[in-house]
């Protein structure tokens, strides 16, 4: 499995909650090592012993901390690439989320070897979309969930998003725009710098 | 069926059509924020210059051209190369699609380009992607190498020094005389082992023999230059390599001082002690081809020849000396000078 995925919990932990909390996680987990490289591979095993012992020593269900997870990674200053990287599926919320098909595909362009679920979205509705993910890692569907809220506070969005849990071997999200313009949107350029990665 | 300018206004953000005359007759909404007033009406000519593959003077030439791909460039911003096909319109004007080629991600920050100034069908934004991306996992990758380089470095460091004096050890002397005996640069090697230094960690303890070879490196780090390599190879046994400096004189007044300032009785512990040491000097150019392991050998026999005579001596070595450790009438007698 790849060091980013696991680099990103070390770094949300850490961030969020403090070293110590990441080295009591890394104790209990049982873990051959203290940290994590983004840059290299490691035994997929890891992950659920990982995010089993964080439930336990942050004292909430791994579902929250994986959609924590996903929020993070968008409002949190040290990883401002992730969300001008998303920013590319579109120029509105709902064009972002038509763009989610193409997930999995650009990350892997972004960083070979970063495998992603594959991502299947339908607008049954104006408004309202669903959203399947199939595959590893488990749990992808609740990190995508946070994702996509601070995504669409970013575009100004109201939004409403459900994680409807499994159907049919899939994740199943729900999504309702309420309102496209809701509040300022953040802004994206294409020529503005991004800030260097500082995770 | 719609109109062909419209259809080039339509799907094509970056389009030149230019009249019978060559004059501009439209250009795609993207060139307005190129800095350039719009071209609409000025000779296609004046407003561009093609570059490659001809370069055309009249509108004739221009003609010349189409069906084939141009480079060429903004009179106004002559940093802004394009490139694109011209192609006849069939009623002697032309038309020419362009686009920046690879210089798109330094026009999207010079121009403050937008998505909405490429046409949809562009894989510009998978390039602006793709091109963020791979900055996000160089950075991240830079990081974990120049991480890992630090822990190699300090490695290394840990390997090729002795921790308690912090001199080179003996496999940082190997490194080092490898390298000088691929160089052309010629150098002295001293071999000094400490005179009743055995008696000292025996008697006194390990805690003050430690405290006396400290003391002993201390000593040789202000007697030497910032280019000599100072080794601790074992026990009590020393080894200075002097790049560069082979004059008699000089190794002579380096070599006494050595001696002398060792030879210095201290206290240590409330105790006092007094070593000495001994010296052999050999310079590469009395070895064969200047090879290092020689010239070590050399200075080796030297010092056995300086603690034969008394000790607390320096002795260079020289062809009577022999070229062999086991020529020599060994072991040295331990009680004299002792």
């Amino acid at each position: 499995m790849h060091g980013l995925i696991f680099r990103t919990l070390e770094a949300f932990i850490s961030d969020t909650f403090g070293p110590e909390n990441w080295t009591r996680v890394v104790v209990l987990s049982d873990m051959p090592v203290t940290g994590f490289e983004a840059m290299l591979q490691y035994d997929g095993d890891y992950f659920p012993q990982l995010l089993s012992a964080a439930a336990h020593v942050l004292d909430r269900p791994e579902s929250v901390i994986l959609e924590d997870i996903g929020t993070y990674l968008i409002t949190h200053q040290n990883h401002a690439s992730v969300r001008r990287l998303m920013r590319f599926g579109g120029e509105t919320f709902s064009e972002l989320l038509h763009s989610l098909d193409d997930l999995p595909g650009r990350t892997r362009l972004a960083v070979s070897g970063l495998d992603l679920p594959q991502v299947e979205v339908r607008q049954p509705a104006a408004g309202s979309f669903t959203i399947f993910c199939r595959g590893k890692p488990a749990g992808f569907g609740h990190v995508l969930v946070g994702l996509l809220r601070a995504m669409a506070d970013d575009y100004g969005t109201l939004a409403l998003l459900d994680h409807r849990g499994q159907r049919d071997g899939a994740e199943v999200i729900e999504v309702t725009v309420v309102e496209a313009a809701f509040a300022d949107d953040r802004g994206f350029s294409l020529a503005e710098v991004a800030i260097a990665e500082g995770a | 069926m719609i109109s062909a300018p419209d259809l080039l206004r339509a799907l094509r953000p970056l389009h030149v059509w230019v009249g019978p005359t060559g004059h501009v007759r439209q250009v795609g909404k993207s060139f307005a924020k190129l800095g350039i007033d719009d071209p609409t009406g000025q000779r296609f000519l004046e407003v561009f210059e093609v570059q490659r593959p001809k370069k055309p003077s009249k509108m004739a030439d221009l003609r010349g051209l189409a069906g084939q791909v141009l480079r060429l460039r903004v009179r106004a911003e002559p940093g802004l190369g394009l490139r694109g096909l011209l192609i006849e319109d069939q009623t002697d004007g032309v038309i020419l699609d362009l686009s920046f080629g690879m210089a798109v991600v330094d026009a999207v920050q010079r121009y403050g380009l937008t998505a909405q100034d490429f046409a949809p069908s562009d894989l510009v934004m998978e390039l602006l992607f793709l091109q963020e991306a791979k900055s996000s996992a160089m950075a991240a990758s830079f990081s974990l190498n120049s991480r890992l380089n630090g822990a190699r470095l300090a490695a290394e460091t840990e390997a090729l020094t002795d921790g308690l004096t912090g001199l080179h050890n003996r496999r940082g002397l190997d490194g080092a005389l490898e390298r000088l005996g691929q160089s052309d640069t010629e150098y002295a090697i001293l071999q000094m082992d400490l005179d009743r230094f055995k008696q000292v960690n025996d008697t006194l303890g390990h805690g003050v023999g430690d405290a006396v070879l400290k003391r002993v490196a201390g000593v040789l780090r202000a007697h030497t230059r910032q280019d000599d390599l100072l080794v601790r190879a074992g026990g009590d046994e020393f080894v200075i390599v002097c790049p560069g400096l082979t004059d008699t004189a000089r190794l002579n007044a380096l070599a006494g001082g050595l001696i002398r300032d060792i030879s210095e009785p201290l206290m240590i512990e409330g105790q006092d002690v007094a070593i000495g040491a001994s010296i052999g000097i050999a310079v590469s150019q009395t070895a064969a081809r200047r090879d290092p392991k020689t010239t070590v050998t050399f200075a080796d026999i030297a010092l056995y020849a300086a603690k034969r005579s008394g000790r607390g001596q320096h002795l260079f070595w020289s062809p009577d000396m022999g070229n062999s450790l086991v020529e020599l009438d060994l072991p040295v007698p331990t009680s004299r000078g002792a």
